[in-house]
């Protein structure tokens, strides 16, 4: 029967990828050549993002102003998967800790030098991470791609084998997620903020300032510190949660 | 040479699929599920590229310089954020589903209905 | 006013991320109330935004970003009286659903209510969204949140699986629907669907847009499970909780069908109006395959959730006959279907939902008899099933009739016995389910599996009673599906509802050019004689197959051999639905695969 079954997917499948991958593969030598896209919607968001908003990163400002309800879309599909992973991964009846020397005694102990180097690298990736996202609306960056990076300085730590930290950290959990939930609300906030000033939602009501300065682009500055709040809030939140099924032991 | 980048996005599409179909471990086929992903993203920053122009941000270079098309990689990182969403969500389930049936093999897990 | 659509999907954003944050200082019941208020804000909002609409389109552009120069700039909300008319249907499903889970549902809180805040935010917003990669974002976020609320009971193994089958299964659909858009953005430059059909009414069909509208379509065919993508319903929908299965059967797949129509008429109808024929012909095809199988299937159930999640099949089936037909009338018919059937589907689940809170099990076999105290929830279950058998003359047979004139009127005079078919025998495996577990009459049809049992019940209140926010609820689903039979003049609104829908160049206009299209109210035929023949037809034959199969075996001389045959035809079939991730991703590609290529077909 096993044997059967996986004749029968095998040669459906065989059959289904051919035609899948070959209509694919028909269709896209009909596309323009690689290289010459040519068409006006990039063009003329590329051309007017600067002079409109007074910011030169254009990737930046269309994806919070010229198509912000996308993002806000987005965002809040980043919410409801760190919502679902802590429903998911939630103690359940039966499910107890180990206790915290057991997990001391237990972590494989990693070299001093591996420490260290965890721990130094800390500071330089928060910093990096804090001008990623404070600088997304002038250069390369923003929101998303900073709050990595501060994730980044906080995991790096338990990377190196400071197992404790992470333990900490799960212990303020509850802040971790008031944080990443701010952050998904702050969005919507600047959303209904446009709404209230100038009567359309997510209109981009702050002045714009001068270009090149940190607070061009009208509201993107606090767009991108919202979401880079929520980033990293939401994989710090993922990870604990991820960390204390590691810790779990069930009852025999 | 033109349609190269694209012919790319058909070859991780088959992939991908294939080895979500033939996958032995949920791992595995979560991994797999990334590779289809991949697919999307070559083919829609392939679609904005444009032969000898610049990044789309104007920072240091003049405002009437030819630059490639912002809105696919606006596109490609609404995408992004959607694909470690789903990983996410995917592998909070085979944990669960780990602690319950001792395993990771997809063709293992018990049915609701045997035959 | 017109700031009610973006509202009606932030609000419920806003007060879901905000719950988060002090939910876990609130008792239950406020968050609970919170909750249910907000759903119930969101409902009055998407009334007012379609009886403010009426037969018109109301475009909203968001950041003040409009038209300039010819090129849509920003996201749109394109707001027209079917969209709307979802958006409120399922706000109302949600409240319903939210009122029931208030006591006793054992979840943690407030995720579960932020769970569904989100979810309901992702329908409507899709129902209303004019652009078609806002439409994947609210998409993936209905998705996202829907896999969580599968995946909800974790000590299940039945339920991980299901969940991880949902999952999986979405997640290809999504990026098949990514892939479309890619090619399609490629070819005309465009993400707003006006844009998009107002390139390709001067470019013309060619190979990457033929292409690009298979991905998109199998894309949303997989969302609303359709066969051969249909696998992971019946595994999602059996171990989903209860409000939420509301929500499921009532809304979300009947979504995926609504996104293929809003693209198909507003994106793709220009390049491929020449080609109506032959995609008519292609999704009525796939529409009574569908409706069959799931008629079939249900037929050979045991456990009663998955029993309806094969009915919810079904429909599908034709609800896609119906829109397939590509005609004002068609899609006229699905919609008042969809609104009818919607109803039906989500009473028998709350009906599910209460035998399982009263009895703790869900498997024929197991329950033989033993609910025979239960009478009211017996007698909600009763008139559940006559009317998705589509009783004459209620909400069912209403939208069941458009159809059928419908297809009728486009030559296609094979579809009305064969729908009446499939509502055949969905009423009979429900009817046969009311004897076997209601009156003790006859055998069940399957032998239930260890695996069917849940370990820990849903609620935690008393099992003695049914709670009456279980109740009421259930009433009020009723009262909706025989009501949109029985009010008359809707059967005209849903027709000019449709026209605006199929009104591929007014669409155009409003979107592009912001200039009113008004379009004259239309009016439907009533129900013709052979609808009545029909529909009347399709209640007996579901009594009669539910009688055959009740006593079937034993008083007909015929009947063990009959029984017999008909499990051994029947066998492949279920050995197909066989729970692993595999088969139903071969499945998919293969489907995939022939579902463009007949498309392809149409341009050599």
């Amino acid at each position: 029967m096993r044997g059967g079954h996986s004749r029968a997917r095998l040669a459906t499948a065989a059959v289904g990828l051919v035609l899948v991958v070959g209509g694919f593969a028909w269709a896209v030598t009909d596309l323009p050549a690689f290289g010459h896209y040519h068409h006006r919607y990039g063009a003329y968001l590329a051309q007017h993002s600067l002079p409109q908003r007074g910011a030169t990163n254009s990737i930046n400002v269309i994806t919070f102003d010229y198509r912000g309800f996308d993002t806000l879309g987005e965002e809040f599909i980043l919410f409801v998967a760190v919502v679902g992973v802590v429903v998911l991964l939630r103690r359940l009846r039966g499910e107890e800790d180990e206790s915290d020397e057991d997990i001391n005694e237990s972590q494989p102990l990693a070299s001093e030098s591996l420490r260290w180097l965890g721990v130094a690298s800390a500071a330089p990736l928060a910093v990096i991470g804090a001008y990623v996202v404070t600088h997304g609306q002038l250069t390369p960056g923003g929101g998303f791609q900073g709050g990595v990076i501060l994730m980044a300085a906080v995991t790096i730590v338990f990377v190196g084998g400071e197992f404790m930290i992470m333990l900490r950290l799960r212990a303020r959990a509850q802040f971790l997620e008031m944080g990443e939930a701010l952050g998904a609300a702050g969005l919507a906030v600047l959303g209904f903020g446009g709404l209230i000033a100038s009567g359309v939602f997510f209109e981009n009501f702050i002045p714009h300032g001068h270009r090149g300065s940190l607070f061009s682009g009208g509201f993107l500055t606090i767009a991108n510190l919202a979401v880079g709040i929520e980033v990293a809030g939401a994989i710090l939140m993922v990870l604990a949660e991820l960390l204390d099924q590691r810790l779990l032991t069930r009852p025999a | 040479m033109s349609v190269y980048p694209y012919l790319v996005a058909a070859w991780l599409l088959g992939c991908g699929l294939y080895g979500i179909v033939t996958s032995r471990n949920y791992i595995h086929l979560t991994i797999c599920l990334t590779v289809v992903q991949a697919s999307t993203y070559v083919l829609l920053l392939s679609v904005g590229y444009v032969n000898g122009a610049q990044a789309p941000i104007y920072a240091g270079i003049s405002e009437r310089s030819v630059v490639v098309d912002p809105i696919v990689q606006a596109l490609t990182l609404t995408d992004v954020v959607v694909e470690a969403t789903v990983v996410a969500l995917l592998l909070a389930l085979i944990l669960q589903a780990n602690k319950r049936y001792g395993t990771t093999d997809p063709d293992r897990m018990t049915r609701m209905h045997d035959e | 006013m017109s700031q009610l659509a973006p509202l009606s999907v932030a609000i419920p954003l806003l007060v879901a991320a905000l719950l988060t944050c002090a939910g876990a200082f609130l008792p239950r019941l406020a968050v609970d109330l919170i909750a249910t208020l907000t759903a119930l804000a969101c409902f009055a909002m998407t009334l007012t935004l379609i009886i403010h609409v009426g037969s018109g389109l109301e475009v909203y552009w968001f950041g003040g970003w409009h038209v300039t120069h010819g090129v849509a700039v920003g996201i749109d909300f394109a707001v027209g009286p079917i969209g709307a008319g979802l958006a409120t249907f399922i706000s109302l499903l949600m409240v319903l659903a939210l009122i029931s889970s208030t006591r006793g549902l054992d979840v943690k809180h407030p995720y579960y209510q932020v769970l569904m805040l989100t979810f309901l935010a992702g329908m409507v917003g899709f129902c209303l969204s004019g652009d078609l990669f806002n439409m994947f974002v609210l998409f993936e976020l209905m998705s996202i949140s829907a896999v969580a609320l599968v995946g909800y009971k974790v000590h299940e193994r039945a339920a991980l699986e299901g969940g991880l089958n949902f999952a999986v299964i979405n997640t290809i659909g999504g990026f098949l629907f990514l892939l479309g858009i890619g090619l399609v953005y490629s070819r005309t430059g465009a993400l707003n669907l006006a844009q998009i059909g107002h390139y390709l009414a001067h470019s013309g069909n060619d190979r990457v847009v033929m292409v690009a509208f298979a991905l998109i379509a199998s894309g949303l065919l997989i969302k609303a499970a359709v066969v051969p993508f249909h696998f992971w319903l019946a595994d999602a929908y059996a171990v989903a909780l209860t409000p939420v299965c509301l929500l499921l059967a009532g809304a979300m797949s009947e979504l995926g069908l609504y996104g293929l129509g809003r693209i198909y008429f507003s994106a793709f109808e220009p390049a491929l109006s020449g080609h109506t024929g032959t995609l008519r012909a292609i999704f009525v095809g796939i529409g009574l395959l569908t409706s069959l199988w799931g008629g079939l299937m249900a037929l050979t159930e045991d456990h009663l959730k998955r029993l309806l999640a094969f009915v919810t099949i079904a429909f599908i089936g034709v609800f896609l006959t119906g829109l397939g037909l590509l005609s004002p009338d068609g899609v006229a018919g699905t919609a008042v279907y969809v609104l009818a059937d919607g109803f039906g589907k989500a009473l028998l689940f709350a009906c599910a939902g209460m035998i399982q809170h009263r009895l703790g099990r869900l498997s024929q076999s197991r329950l033989h008899g033993r609910a025979r105290s239960l009478r009211l929830i017996g007698a909600l279950f009763l008139a559940g099933g006559l009317l998705i058998a589509a009783l004459p003359p209620f909400g069912p047979f209403l939208g069941k009739s458009m159809i059928e004139d419908a297809a009728v009127k486009v030559g296609y005079g094979f579809v009305p016995p064969l729908i009446a078919l499939s509502s055949a025998l969905c009423g009979a495996a429900v009817l046969r389910a009311y004897a076997c577990v209601f009156l003790g009459w006859g055998e069940a049809p399957g032998r239930a599996d260890q695996t069917d049992e849940d370990t820990e019940p849903e609620t935690t209140d008393s099992h003695d009673r049914t709670p009456l926010v279980q109740l009421i609820p259930a009433i009020v689903l009723l009262a909706g599906a025989i009501g949109v039979g029985v009010w008359f003049g809707f059967a005209d609104l849903a027709e000019t509802a449709a026209t605006r829908f199929t009104d591929v160049h007014g669409y155009l206009v409003t979107v592009l050019a912001a200039s009113g299209h008004p379009i004259p109210p239309a009016a439907s035929s009533s129900p013709a004689w052979y609808d009545w023949l029909y529909c009347g037809g399709a209640t007996v034959a579901a009594v009669a197959f539910a009688a055959a199969g009740v006593w079937g075996r034993r008083y007909l001389p015929w009947g063990c051999r009959l029984t017999d045959a008909a499990s051994r035809v029947l066998a492949p079939l279920r050995r197909t639905h066989s729970g692993q991730i595999g088969d139903y991703t071969a499945a998919l590609t293969l489907g995939v695969g022939v579902f463009g290529g007949l498309l392809a077909l149409t341009l050599l």
